[in-house]
């Protein structure tokens, strides 16, 4: 038997301990699922492809922000419990499910989508896998969205209006795409006092994100193509 | 202004260039005067050789003004709730006291 405390209310609430029976290969979102199954159906909580794809079942793991879905029960177990709570830096809606639209807001103000240019494509364009500027975006680009790292940075609990590590990354694929239109657009929306400057490159981002990427890395190459159009006089 | 941060940051990047190599050197200087045993008269017959030693740091002082000032703004911003135009104010005095007193000792060497 595992003893699995898991955070009940929103902003204001407890940890309740529940008895699950443990299983071979068990992950903890099974942990979540099986206490809602048999043991609470009033407990909330947010999943989907159950596979790592959809980057909805973040939470906090024993005090660290995983995706529960591919997080072996195994692997965070400590003397037979694990402590389960929503994810950091976003408002509670109930129990282990966040409200997300702050960060996927936040995705937005930093101008997080592509800017096609205005005539009509007539020709497919064509660009190398091997162009250096493609693979920087290829390294960044696979983001499920889960806000894992949004959840593991400081700097978004020390200023919430920071944009954060997910938004930055996702703007560091666009202005590393040739086709692209509107780059210093780009680089003007992740500028700002909330934009690529507040990160301290402290890497907790990369620590945490379950697939890879690191925001880092595209922040501080956001940082520096701001520097150069601000040096410039184009921003 | 405009992008107040994005030249901060800027200022904060660029003093601290300036800063590396005068730290170093000002070390390697400490090492050197203790080194040959340390008196006022030694050290003000060195600093007052050339007008080098007062130009380095003065420069020195300058850097370490703008640095610290804005540091500690950001520090501020980040712990505690202190966000609007007083506390750009506040370093900006900060950075001015810092500024006075540094270039008064310099003054005083050179
Ligand atoms: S490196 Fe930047 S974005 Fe990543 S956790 Fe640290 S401050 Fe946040
Ligand atoms: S960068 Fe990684 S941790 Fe952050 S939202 Fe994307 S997949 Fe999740
Ligand atoms: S449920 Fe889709 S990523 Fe975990």
């Amino acid at each position: 038997m595992l003893k699995v405390e898991i955070w009940r209310g929103t902003e204001e609430g407890r940890y309740e301990t529940y008895e699950v029976p443990s299983q071979p290969s068990q992950t903890v979102l099974d942990l979540v699922t099986f206490v809602q199954r048999k043991l609470d159906p009033s407990l909330a909580y947010r999943f989907a492809c159950r596979v790592g794809v959809c980057g909805s079942c973040a939470m906090t793991v024993n005090d660290t922000p995983r995706w529960t879905c591919r997080t072996h029960v195994q692997k965070v177990v400590e003397r037979g419990r694990v402590r389960i709570a929503p994810l950091r830096n976003l408002p509670i809606v109930k129990d282990l499910a966040t409200d997300m639209v702050p960060f996927f807001d936040k995705g937005q103000e930093a101008k997080g989508r592509f800017i096609p240019s205005d005539a009509a494509a007539t020709s497919v364009a064509e660009i190398s896998p091997e162009d250096p500027k493609r693979k920087e975006a290829d390294a960044a680009i696979e983001c499920i969205g889960c806000a894992v790292c949004y959840a593991a940075c400081d700097v978004v609990s020390w200023r919430p209006e920071y944009l954060g590590p997910a938004a930055l990354n996702r703007a560091w694929t666009l202005v590393s795409d040739a086709r692209d239109s509107d780059r210093i657009g780009h680089l003007q929306a992740v500028a700002d006092d909330a934009g690529c400057h507040a990160c301290h490159g402290h890497q907790n981002c990369v620590e945490h994100c379950p697939v890879g990427i690191n925001p880092t890395r595209s922040i501080s190459g956001l940082k520096r193509l701001v520097l150069m159009a601000a040096v410039r006089g184009r921003l | 202004m405009k992008r107040l941060e994005l030249w901060l940051y800027i200022a904060q990047r660029a003093s601290a260039l300036v800063l590396a190599p005068l730290v170093l050197l000002h070390l390697g200087v400490i090492l050197y005067a203790v080194a040959g045993g340390l008196s006022a008269s030694e050290i003000l017959g060195r600093t007052r050789s050339t007008w080098m030693w007062p130009a380095a740091y003065g420069l020195f002082v300058v850097a370490a003004a703008v640095h610290a000032a804005i540091g500690l703004r950001v520090v501020l911003r980040e712990w505690t709730s202190w966000r609007d135009r007083s506390l750009d104010l506040a370093t900006l005095g900060i950075g001015l006291v810092l500024l006075l007193l540094g270039l008064r000792a310099v003054q005083a060497i050179a």
